[in-house]
């Protein structure tokens, strides 16, 4: 146990030192800190889409949704656009520490909401369901420009403050700016080290996934973490033995939600700029992909996920720069047109998720980097008889022509 | 508001014309659902890739010497089917029959990833803009009762009917039609019975994709174009349409697509008006979505399902 | 089109390699691009880079001088996507290889959050295409745009609507893209101002081919003029529903029309359709046609859209940097705000808020198989 601290604290040290290291290679840059910025938000819509999909087996496609719930309410109450709108009387600058929880809040509120109507439905519909929810929000956003100017529509809302403390007022009279005491915007020095923005953010991104991955944990191994596996595995048994489903699945709900929202305030207040295309079906597709491909309920595996595949694209954009030429002029079977729509590094991306997804359930559900619970579970060396395949679990090695036998369970275990 | 009788009968034709679409996408939906219980999430992509070939091989034709027509339309149209029917096979047989007994969450996951990844391909195949769908037929307007439809529309809700009376008569007369239904009943059983259940899922999946590729040209030559982002959004209001209808219910399937296609059209339409502007034609992709929500929280089985409550 | 992509890649790939190395010579000068090179839009993108890369070429040639050192021009060229966040990154990309001024981004939702990144960074940001008012509005001095932006356009389109295609009842209907929503509520805006009649206001997405709802709609309200602003591949089909719904009005678009294909997917309905463009039309200026044939001969395809915009905003800022003897910002950019140059669009000469003086537009009619200028407006 004391090894695994160390351990641990080497991987929050190394992932400190991270930024400082790729800043300094000239090949890399603030360019790739950024990058490592965005993956940490992405890292924390992966590891809250893992409470939901993970441990509470509940698939949830909308999952964007509670990003973009975020993102709006700090862009919405840290930045002119209100003011400009009409709707209130100064530029609002609500702080930090009172729009991260009202956030969350916000977030798992509408977590609970969406939840509350879907929770009879399982599996299959419960993802298309909540696919339309996801969607709903987008559309939402993109048209609330009226008949009040909400959300400034498609134009999408700029200017939003970058993330600051301060002890004022929470609002200010147009075209004043507040006197932040401390803001990510500023560069400071650590130990004589340059921190620059861009690190500035990074860190604080880290704090915040570090929070959230601990929270993770001890919701994995808590009752309710327990009682989330057990109705993933199998809903009739947990039920049977006194779990409240209901009240468990909307908790998974609005658990998830609260990372989502979270993250959307880190990222509206990085980019200064929301739209709605930035919640896009798409990317709710991407951070699911990027739970499948770590592995669904682990911890470890959701980060690696996440962390391979928002990195992945940046990766892509310079291999592509270097084989399009190459390629070019070597492969002459192949019609141009067709070659140029191949290396296309934006459909490149979404392929490898499309086939990250497909592989990964055909050949290795538990993900690259299951949890050792996990792998105990699917691949058990026990003699004893498997367990009865379950709704919402992953996939059972076993031969199709064994199955029919299992007919009977099946059936119930579906009703 | 002058909300004349011939402009609500044009609103509900061209619902009906958008609705026939949405159930030839929506049967391919139910009748795979309906037997093996499976969202073949990748559905509306075998309708675009439906569409997508038969521009291909119009244009390969055309460039061929072969003077635009309903032959060569027909020629492509099967191309298309046999192509779609290729893909639907493989998939079945490679994807989703090894994981036929694994959790449901495995294979939905599984033909997520095959929707994104065919789209990508489609895009990588032909490119990422629209394809012009070549004017075959010359557009001609036709007058009903004071609203107007072109000849194209109208045939689409012919054909669409016609295909749609003859898979019921499949369905219910012929011994792969008994051999389907007894599988989508009970597939254990149904092999006991010495039926082929993997040769009945395929024969499925088939049929699905042939009616998904006909309603992929559909839909192509109604808007003149095609573009590898068109099978998503088909596809999932398609869905829509066979849950409200009841999913598994061939009938129901039908009646959900020309009723979700009415739904939108009229909703686009008016909405604005009976909202005060609130919420308008920008919606209209909400409505599926709501009237999705709103069947299965109270009425899971849909409009015609009678079985099935366990699937909810 | 080989040696086009094959040369971008290379000398994108070359420049990367070189500031890696970090070998600094004092008269390389760094142009940054930033668009759309890939995804539904990349061949606009892909326009606004030949129109950036015709520019360098003509400056290297002619050995400009940058305080007594023959310049080397040099194009860094970075692929946004179109999306916001990726904007965000390759921003920063292009202030890490200390570009010295940057042309885009070619969408309006990139351009904004990528000029705080260029603002911080006092990297100077001259967008050809990016038309959303919000973007100079934010005070940053160092923005520009050499295109007339929504309010200019939208009130070009609205008075010409309603004084001189005297459309009595006007249907406005738009993408609910960043776009075509900016576009139509300023045409919206301008067809009230000019004392016209909106009868209906719809939306649609940007994903819709089947408009036959708000068609309807605006056949019962009797619309004799219908604007749309969308892309061709959505004008093309809303043209072709008109016609099948009977619906005899007028169609104006704004979009990326006037093109070649529009008439292939349009077919017989492309008839009559107006559609705006920005600038004046190429063919009329004294540079333009040559500007057009040294396009075609280098990359094999003409205008799309933005490359002579491109063009012009490339040569602003290569004239502002001679001019001030200097490649940093921070000697160029007073230059730059005051000069007035004679470019393929017209002139290009910047107001305080880094907006265009006398942005024109034009609008065009397809008839008799063709594009027919009718009209060139200017404040």
């Amino acid at each position: 146990m004391k090894n695994h601290k160390t351990q641990y604290l080497l991987l929050i040290l190394g992932f400190i030192a991270l930024p400082f290291l790729v800043d300094a290679i000239p090949m890399l840059g603030p360019t790739w800190v950024r990058i490592l910025g965005f993956a940490m938000l992405y890292v924390l819509l992966a590891l809250g889409l893992n409470i939901v999909i993970g441990y509470a087996g509940l698939l949830d496609m909308g999952y964007i949704g509670f990003y973009a719930i975020g993102a709006y309410l700090y862009a919405l109450l840290a930045s002119p656009h209100l003011n400009m709108a009409g709707l209130t009387g100064g530029v609002l600058d609500w702080p930090l520490w009172v729009i991260i929880p009202l956030a969350a809040v916000a977030a798992a509120i509408c977590g609970v909401l969406i939840g509350a109507p879907v929770l009879k439905l399982r599996g299959d519909y419960l993802a298309i369901v909540t696919l339309g929810f996801g969607e709903i929000i987008r559309i939402f956003m993109n048209n609330l420009d009226q008949p009040v100017n909400l959300t400034n529509g498609p134009q999408g809302i700029s200017n939003i403050a970058p993330l600051h403390m301060d002890f004022g007022a929470w609002s200010h009279a147009p075209g004043q700016g507040a006197a932040p005491v401390l803001s990510l915007q500023e560069s400071w020095s650590l130990f004589g080290l340059n921190v620059s923005p861009v690190i500035s953010y990074y860190l604080f991104f880290l704090f915040i996934v570090i929070l959230c991955i601990v929270l993770s944990k001890r919701l994995e191994v808590s009752r309710i973490g327990r009682a989330w596996m057990a109705l993933r595995e199998d809903e009739v048994a947990a039920e049977a033995m006194g779990l409240n489903k209901r009240n468990l699945k909307l908790l998974a709900f609005a658990m998830g939600a609260t990372f989502g929202g979270v993250s959307g305030v880190l990222f509206s207040s990085y980019q200064g700029f929301v739209s709605p295309e930035s919640f896009t079906l798409m990317e709710s597709i991407m951070v699911l992909a990027m739970v499948v491909l770590g592995g669904m309920g682990s911890i470890r595996g959701v980060v690696l996920g996440a962390l391979i595949l928002s990195v992945m694209p940046e990766l892509f954009r310079d291999l592509v720069n270097w084989i399009q030429p190459w390629v070019m002029d070597n492969v002459t079977f192949v019609s141009r047109d067709i070659l140029r729509n191949v290396l296309d590094a934006s459909t490149l991306r979404m392929l490898v998720f499309g086939f990250a997804l497909i592989l990964v359930m055909r050949f290795r559900p538990e993900g690259l980097w299951p949890s050792d619970r996990r792998r105990a579970e699917l691949h058990d060396a026990d003699p004893e008889p498997a367990p009865v395949p379950a709704a919402l679990s992953t996939a059972v090695h076993a031969p199709a022509s064994e199955a029919s036998f299992e007919y009977p369970a099946k059936e119930a275990d579906k009703a | 508001m002058d909300g004349t009788f011939d402009i609500l009968l044009q609103q509900v034709l061209n619902g009906l014309v958008l609705g026939s679409i949405y159930a030839l996408v929506a049967l391919g939906y139910t009748m795979v659902y309906g037997i093996i219980g499976l969202i073949n999430f990748a559905h509306g992509e075998v309708v675009m890739v439906g569409a997508m070939v038969t521009i291909s091989v119009l244009s390969m034709l055309a460039g061929a010497g072969f003077a635009p027509g309903i032959v060569t339309l027909l020629l492509a149209i099967m191309a298309a089917a046999v192509v779609c029917m290729l893909l639907a096979q493989g998939m079945e047989k490679y994807a989703y029959r090894p994981l036929r007994k694994a959790p449901r969450l495995t294979p939905l996951i599984l033909a997520i990833g095959i929707s994104i990844a065919l789209q990508n391909l489609a895009m990588m195949i032909w490119g990422r803009g629209y394809k012009t769908f070549p004017e075959v037929i010359e557009t001609q307007p036709v007058e009903i009762l004071g609203a107007t439809l072109t000849n194209v529309q109208v045939s689409i809700m012919i054909i669409s009917v016609v295909i749609m009376l003859g898979l019921w008569l499949l369905v219910d007369k012929t011994r792969l039609g008994k051999a389907m239904r007894a599988t989508a009943q009970n597939q254990e059983v149904a092999g006991l019975m010495g039926i082929n259940i993997n040769r009945v899922i395929s024969a499925t999946f088939l049929i699905g994709a042939s009616l998904g590729a006909i309603a992929g040209v559909m839909r192509a030559i109604n808007y003149g174009q095609a573009d590898a982002y068109m099978g998503l959004l088909l596809g999932l209001k398609a869905f829509s349409a066979a849950v409200l209808g009841g999913i598994g219910n061939l009938f129901g399937a039908m009646a959900g697509g020309l009723l979700l296609g009415l739904i939108e059209l009229l909703a686009a339409g008016y909405a604005g008006q009976f909202t005060g502007g609130f919420l308008g034609a920008n919606y209209q992709d909400i409505f599926a979505f709501a009237v999705l929500i709103l069947v299965l929280l109270f009425r899971p089985n849909g409009l015609l399902g009678e079985r099935q409550a366990d699937r909810a | 089109m080989k040696k086009n992509i094959g040369g971008r890649t290379a000398l994108a790939t070359a420049v990367t390699l070189f500031m890696a190395m970090g070998i600094a010579q004092a008269e390389v000068v760094k142009i940054g691009f930033a668009g759309p090179l890939t995804g539904p839009s990349a061949h606009q993108g892909q326009d606004v880079e030949h129109g950036i890369q015709i520019a360098i070429e003509e400056a290297n040639q002619q050995q400009l001088k940058i305080g007594g050192e023959v310049a080397e021009f040099k194009l860094v060229s970075e692929d946004d996507v179109a999306d916001p966040r990726t904007g965000t990154a390759v921003a920063q990309r292009l202030v890490d290889s200390k570009v010295a001024v940057v042309i885009g981004h070619y969408n309006s939702g990139t351009s904004i959050p990528a000029s705080k990144i260029y603002a911080a960074a006092g990297v100077p940001q001259i967008s050809p295409s990016a038309t959303n008012p919000a973007l100079t509005q934010q005070g940053i001095p160092s923005v520009f745009r050499v295109v007339n932006d929504d309010a200019t356009l939208g009130r070009y389109a609205g008075n010409y609507l309603v004084n001189k295609l005297e459309a009595k009842r006007i249907a406005i209907f738009d993408d609910r893209t960043a776009y075509g929503q900016g576009l139509a509520d300023e045409v919206t805006k301008a067809v009230k101002a000019a004392g016209g009649n909106v009868v209906v206001r719809e939306y649609t997405n940007d994903k819709s081919t089947d408009f036959n709802a708000i068609l309807t709609t605006a056949k019962a309200q009797k619309a004799d003029a219908v604007f749309f602003a969308a892309l061709d591949y959505q004008a093309a089909p809303m043209a072709k529903q008109m016609k099948n719904l009977g619906l005899k009005a007028r169609f104006m678009n704004i979009g990326n029309l006037p093109n070649e294909q529009f008439k292939q997917m349009a077919g017989s309905a492309a008839n009559g359709v107006y559609a705006w463009n920005y600038g004046t039309p190429l063919l009329d200026m004294p540079k333009g046609a040559a500007f057009e044939q040294k396009l075609k001969d280098k990359f094999g395809v003409g205008v799309v859209q933005s490359s002579p915009a491109a063009y012009d905003a490339t040569w602003a800022a290569i004239n502002a940097m001679v001019k001030a003897g200097s490649a940093d910002p921070k000697t160029y950019l007073p230059v730059l705000k005051s000069e007035s140059y004679e470019g393929v669009t017209g002139t290009i000469a910047f107001d305080d808020k880094g907006n265009l003086k006398s942005p024109a537009a034009t609008v065009f009619q397809f008839a008799d198989g063709g594009w027919k200028t009718m009209s060139v407006e200017r404040n």
